[in-house]
């Protein structure tokens, strides 16, 4: 073995070529096959018997005053060429941006004036030239959301009640928490874990019933696994480099930034709920219900109290809390901005997953905490019962809010 | 057409969907802006009506339910305009008995039309059309038929009126490259059709492989302005519904062109119903009523009425005479199939 790598080696030191130029070898030859697939076509048999594969995906329908705007994405292998459209199963004149033939990952708008019913559904179906169709469902039919003042101004509100509210109100119990035992902080820490273990996996659920409905062509599953990973070691290189003033100001300084971070990963988790609340109104997806919001309010508090739990000993101002709380809940306001005026479920799941990342990535953190202090992380019974509780609580408040 | 909806579970997503609203109920301020139906521009631009003059659509108006563009007959090598009128009388010749022989060929072969404007759809056709060629004979006419099955797949032609057994067309079949002669004695007259017979059925039928069969009576009917029309559907992605719907084949053809008659001209329409998988379909003039003669196989009229109804392969011959000039809607009174293409409109003129 060892004399395999050794020859190995020589036989590279042997050539004795420029490093980028070996790298670069592969690389050329998958061009020259490239070009010669491309120049003798083996698969044109195929061609020649199946008709293309079409694949078009509505991304959005939005409501305007005088019918209906169909965002459209080829996903498919090849150019597609929308000739008709069907309104509940009516042929309807329509127009389209920028044109009618939608090259390969490309898109269109199409402009449909119709007498929509106010709070109806509506199927739209495309007759594509090949007679093949793509249907769509508009849930409700109620005038979308326009950028304007006034709907800036709902969907800020909207974002305060679902992300800034309830995490203020979790930092509410920090005065009690400051009078914690050492034994209670830890299952106050663990409980903290299994809060935020419950709420990555149920991320990475919204993101990937969200992956399903855009086109295949965009990978929804890639794009969670880029989203989560990317800001999971974002996260925690960030934490590295501020650990050597972490050191430097002591134990206390690293528990606040810590809570900073827990902060900033439950804000970077809004951001993509606060996406999804903002298409429930553009998408013309709307039930009603205060009991839902208070159980919504209920099952978000938990947000705060993850926030202060580890620094519950140490004394900070109110100067921090209402930054850590900003951190947590203003991306919320920007996540209804952005998915109730131009929502894309493929931006959706991206952040979606980039939430999933950061809140691992402070789970992570959490634990490591923990592990600090007791010599058996997650298995002394504070610690298990912290988590179990943590579980338990978003698992029950969780059941308040399922009609 | 349609697709049942399917049942979605309810994700913590669709909450905090519904949360949403509920945060705007309780923030108060946001509930009235929130909901639609507090909105003034949430309940009248849809009602309202009118003129949209950005986009110069009306969307209530009758042409806004219309496919977008028009088929070029080159294109599709046949002109629905032309099928109303253009009747296949054969080559004649007479029989030593002193009766009229009546020559027809009918080649089968696959061809893809438009069947709306931009849809393009696999067909097979009879002489490269869809109805094919209307094969118009009189009562007691020796017919011959030479089919010669130029297609992918192997074809017959099945044509309704009395015949031997072995003129029917199901049994012996065509197959590609391949020849067949039907010949029999035209009876009874009326408004008959013929079709492929070969299975499977449903898709011989419905890829367009039909057209008319006219039997005059010996003495003739009144002269009249006299029109050929097919109801028919194109199920273009092979689900079992049909995406279109019209008369004699591309959707909403005589709307985008259409037929003029003059006032208190005598207009006789032979309506066939094809249509596959829907188990009716039917016709209504506007502003006017006829009179049915079912089959056409009498000259008593069946009904006075202003709407017919057919299952697939019943016809009927339709008279009536326009009283005033204008734009009269004819149309299937099956609402989902007016609105996906058979719709068409009458210009009467003095």
């Amino acid at each position: 073995m060892q004399e395999n790598r050794a020859r190995d080696h020589r036989t590279v030191r042997n050539l004795t070529l420029p490093i980028w130029v070996i790298g670069l070898i592969p690389i050329i030859l998958l061009a020259a096959l490239v070009v010669a697939f491309l120049v003798y076509d083996p698969t044109s048999p195929f061609r020649a018997s199946f008709p293309p594969v079409e694949e078009l995906t509505v991304e959005r329908i939005a409501v305007v005053p005088d019918g209906l705007q169909v965002h459209v994405v080829n996903g498919g292998p090849s150019p597609v060429t929308i000739a008709q459209v069907l309104v509940d199963e009516a042929y309807w004149q329509f127009t389209a941006q920028p044109s009618l033939t939608i090259p390969r990952l490309g898109r269109a708008t199409l402009h449909i004036p119709y007498p929509w019913v106010q709070g109806e559904p509506l199927e739209i179906a495309l007759i594509t030239e090949t007679g093949l169709t793509f249907n769509a469902t508009l849930k409700v039919a109620t005038l979308s959301p326009t950028p304007d003042a006034r709907f800036v101004g709902t969907f800020a509100l909207l974002g305060v009640y679902a992300g800034v509210i309830p995490v203020y109100l979790g930092l509410l119990w920090y005065p009690a928490l400051r009078r914690a035992s050492q034994h209670w902080m830890h299952f106050l820490l663990s409980l903290t874990a299994g809060l935020l273990l419950f709420r990555g996996v149920d991320a990475l659920q919204e993101a990937s019933e969200l992956a399903g409905q855009i086109s295949g062509a965009f990978q929804g599953i890639g794009l969670i696994v880029i989203g989560v990973v990317a800001s999971f070691l974002g996260l925690t290189a960030v934490g590295q480099w501020t650990s050597s003033s972490r050191g430097a100001h002591g134990e206390a300084f690293g528990r606040l930034l810590l809570a900073y971070f827990i902060a900033l990963g439950i804000g970077l988790h809004n951001l993509g709920e606060g996406l999804a609340i903002g298409a429930a109104y553009s998408l013309g997806e709307l039930a009603l219900g205060s009991f839902l919001v208070l159980g919504f309010t209920i099952h978000n508090t938990t947000e705060g109290l993850a926030i202060v739990a580890p620094v519950s000993r140490d004394r900070i101002s109110i100067g921090h809390l209402l930054a850590m709380g900003a951190l947590a809940g203003g991306p919320t306001i920007l996540g209804t901005w952005f998915g109730g005026f131009v929502y894309s479920p493929l931006l959706a799941v991206l952040f979606l997953a980039i939430g999933a990342g950061a809140i691992f990535q402070v789970v992570y953190e959490v634990i490591k905490l923990i592990a600090r202090a007791t010599q058996k992380p997650l298995t002394d019974p504070a610690s298990f019962a912290g988590l179990m509780a943590g579980l338990l609580i978003m698992y029950l408040t969780g059941l308040l809010v399922v009609v | 057409m349609s697709e049942k909806g399917k049942e979605i579970p309810i994700s913590r997503r669709d909450f905090l969907k519904a949360s949403a609203v509920g945060a705007a109920l309780v923030g108060g301020v946001g509930l009235a802006r929130l909901r639609p139906d507090a909105s003034p521009a949430g309940t009248l631009p849809p009602t309202q009506g009118g003129p949209d003059h950005e986009h110069g659509h009306d969307p209530h108006s009758p042409m806004a339910n219309m496919a977008v563009g028009d088929v070029d007959p080159a294109v599709n090598g046949f002109d629905p305009s032309a099928i109303l009128t253009d009747f296949d009388y054969g080559v004649p010749t007479t029989l030593p008995n002193g009766g009229t022989l009546r020559e027809y060929t009918v080649v089968a072969a696959d061809k893809e039309i438009e069947v709306a404007p931009g849809v393009k759809f696999a067909a097979w056709t009879y002489n490269g059309r869809v109805p094919g060629p209307t094969i118009r004979c009189r009562e007691g006419d020796r017919v011959r038929v030479r089919f010669i099955n130029a297609g992918s797949h192997p074809h017959t032609i099945h044509f309704h009126g009395i015949h031997p057994a072995n003129m029917d067309g199901v049994f012996e079949i065509v197959d590609p490259g391949k020849e067949f002669v039907y010949e029999f004695d035209a009876e009874p007259f009326g408004l008959h059709l013929y079709h492929c017979h070969t299975l499977p059925l449903k898709r011989h039928i419905h890829k367009g492989l039909y057209g008319g069969f006219i039997i005059d009576p010996k003495v003739d009917r009144p002269p009249a302005r006299e029109l050929f029309m097919m109801m028919n559907g194109f199920d273009t992605n092979f689900d079992g519904e049909n995406e279109v719907y019209a008369v004699n084949t591309v959707a909403f053809h005589y709307a985008k062109h259409p037929i003029q008659i003059k006032v208190n001209e005598l207009v006789r329409m032979y309506l066939i119903n094809i249509t596959e998988f829907d188990p009716i379909n039917s016709i209504h003039i506007h502003a006017n009523f006829f009179n049915l003669y079912r089959t056409g196989t009498s000259l008593t009229p069946d009904a006075f009425t202003d709407t017919a109804m057919f299952a697939q392969a019943e016809r009927g011959i339709l008279e009536f005479k326009y009283k005033f000039p204008g734009r009269y809607m004819f149309h299937a009174h099956v609402s989902e199939f007016t609105e996906l293409g058979w719709m068409g409109i009458f210009e009467v003129v003095e």
